[in-house]
């Protein structure tokens, strides 16, 4: 696999390492990429965009696999709003696998997967909460999320699980904003199940644009 | 990442927790699950039925559905899609939740035994009793671009509009509306990823039917599934039963179908002492 550098010529808009189990977030604007690093692989990234302008559109997962006629989020996929525009397009992709359909992990949903003695551990619903707490949102705006670095199939017969990451050490994706986002980010803190190889961990978060 | 020994030794005890949850999840339900409900069976008592509701084709409906109603939904010509949305009549910001559904009971395919799960752990709907087994949980309804993409120019009722206009009915607004999960929508995800209409598997007269396992606020939309093949737009009616049903047995199917819809039952439970 080939790790392109963010071209020489580019503007580093921004370049933050997020530490492990952490939130995020950044407004991103039209025309810039961002660029998210799983820097010790294996950790899943759950991920939201809204309209900056107007955050009741924001990003629909249904929408863009509807759009795409395909399951799996990877290089190409325009990542589609509930109003039926596009939001981003994934523009780079070194890891090839990425989930939208198993949502993010939860207190309370943790308690029905793996036992209710899991319901005092961070969660990116909390992520979620609390980084969107501070634009406005409320748990009314999160919404089933995109989940980079996730391996989630969905056999023909209908069984899902969630299986080891297939990401490596420095595998990104990278998307270019067709309009101002904003983008909340939660570095999964699960440990009850593989998506951060029972191990969750920093990754980085780059914003950069094309010189004029 | 460099791991002490104590770290690894954490990742290998949540690692075989969670190979033996997956092992009991996946063995358990399918053994567990009685399969598709045959079409003469199931009547509901008369006495128990509230309500019978004709929603034309195109069209959706509201509805507030006390713990313990169900809703048969009836694909009356068998061409039919369903599409719905809930959410916790007291909570709204607690709604319906298809990703959780999914990962939870390790299934993308609703039948009977499954339940629909809210965000917070707790069980919307059971599926008591369903006919055809061939739902969709994953893509969603129609909106006004997946309507022109398949049919072209014009005016199609898609379900992204009638979900807004049936949450401004019952007080919400746009960011009200959730994904959906679609009755009557036989989708599969193909070993490549790419979605999959099977066709011939709908008939008329099928029916599911969805217990309310706290007091809900309900819309449906009745309107082709975007993967429809067929290139008419003609949705049929749909029929809308409202049935009281019996008190849960200890041994109800939803309730003991897996030790996850047992741990959900039991977060409902706790949400009502906590009242």
């Amino acid at each position: 696999m080939v790790y392109n550098a963010i071209p020489a010529s580019a503007h580093i808009v921004l370049d933050t390492a997020i530490e492990a189990c952490a939130p995020w977030s950044a407004r991103i604007r039209k025309g810039q990429s961002l660029r998210i690093i799983d820097s010790h692989g294996q950790q899943a990234v759950d991920t939201l965009f809204y309209n900056a302008v107007d955050p009741a559109e924001r990003y629909s997962g249904q929408d863009t696999i509807r759009a795409q006629g395909s399951l799996y989020i990877g290089k190409g996929t325009a990542l589609m709003s509930n109003e039926g525009r596009v939001m981003l397009h994934v523009t780079a992709d070194s890891c090839g696998l990425h989930d939208t359909c198993a949502g993010a992990c939860s207190c309370e949903s943790n308690t029905v997967r793996f036992g209710h003695q899991t319901k005092y551990y961070h969660a990116c619903r909390e992520n979620f909460l609390i980084e969107g707490a501070k634009y406005g949102l409320s748990k009314r705006d999160i919404v089933p999320n995109l989940n980079f670095f996730m391996n989630v199939p969905i056999h023909p017969d209908g069984k899902c699980t969630v299986v080891d990451g297939v990401s490596k050490p420095g595998d990104y994706v990278e998307m270019l904003a067709e309009m101002d986002v904003l983008c909340l980010i939660s570095n999964c803190p699960q440990i009850h199940n593989p998506c951060n190889g029972f191990f969750p961990t920093p990754i980085r978060a780059v914003v950069f644009e094309e010189r004029e | 990442m460099h791991l002490t020994k104590e770290q690894q030794c954490q990742v290998d005890l949540n690692r075989a927790r969670y190979e033996e949850l997956k092992a009991v999840g996946q063995k358990k339900a399918p053994k567990a699950l009685p399969g598709n409900t045959h079409r003469d069976a199931a009547a509901p008592v008369e006495s128990k039925i509230i309500r019978r509701e004709i929603v034309p084709g195109g069209w959706y409906w509201t509805t507030r559905l006390d713990r313990g109603d169900a809703l048969r939904l009836i694909n009356v010509t068998g061409g039919s899609c369903i599409s719905v949305l809930a959410w916790n009549a007291y909570d709204r910001s607690e709604r319906l939740n298809h990703a959780d559904t999914i990962k939870v009971q390790w299934a993308a395919n609703l039948e009977k035994g499954r339940v629909i799960l809210s965000d917070m752990g707790r069980v919307l709907f059971s599926i008591i009793e369903d006919t055809s087994g061939k739902h969709d949980a994953v893509v969603g309804g129609s909106s006004p671009e997946s309507n022109r993409t398949r049919y072209g120019a014009g005016r199609h009722r898609n379900t992204r509009e009638n979900f807004i206009s049936a949450a401004a009915k019952l007080g919400l607004d746009r960011r009200d509306v959730h994904p959906c999960v679609s009755f009557f929508a036989p989708v599969s995800v193909g070993a490549d990823g790419q979605f999959k209409w099977n066709d011939g598997v709908r008939q008329a007269g099928d029916f599911v039917d969805l217990r309310a396992e706290m007091d809900l606020l309900v819309a449906l939309s009745n309107c082709p599934h975007p993967m429809d093949p067929s290139p008419a737009y003609a949705p049929g009616d749909v029929e809308i039963v409202r049935f009281r049903t019996e008190p849960k047995k200890s041994d109800d199917l939803c309730r003991t179908a897996s030790a996850e819809n047992i741990r959900a039952f039991e977060n409902n439970a706790l949400a009502c002492l906590s009242a």
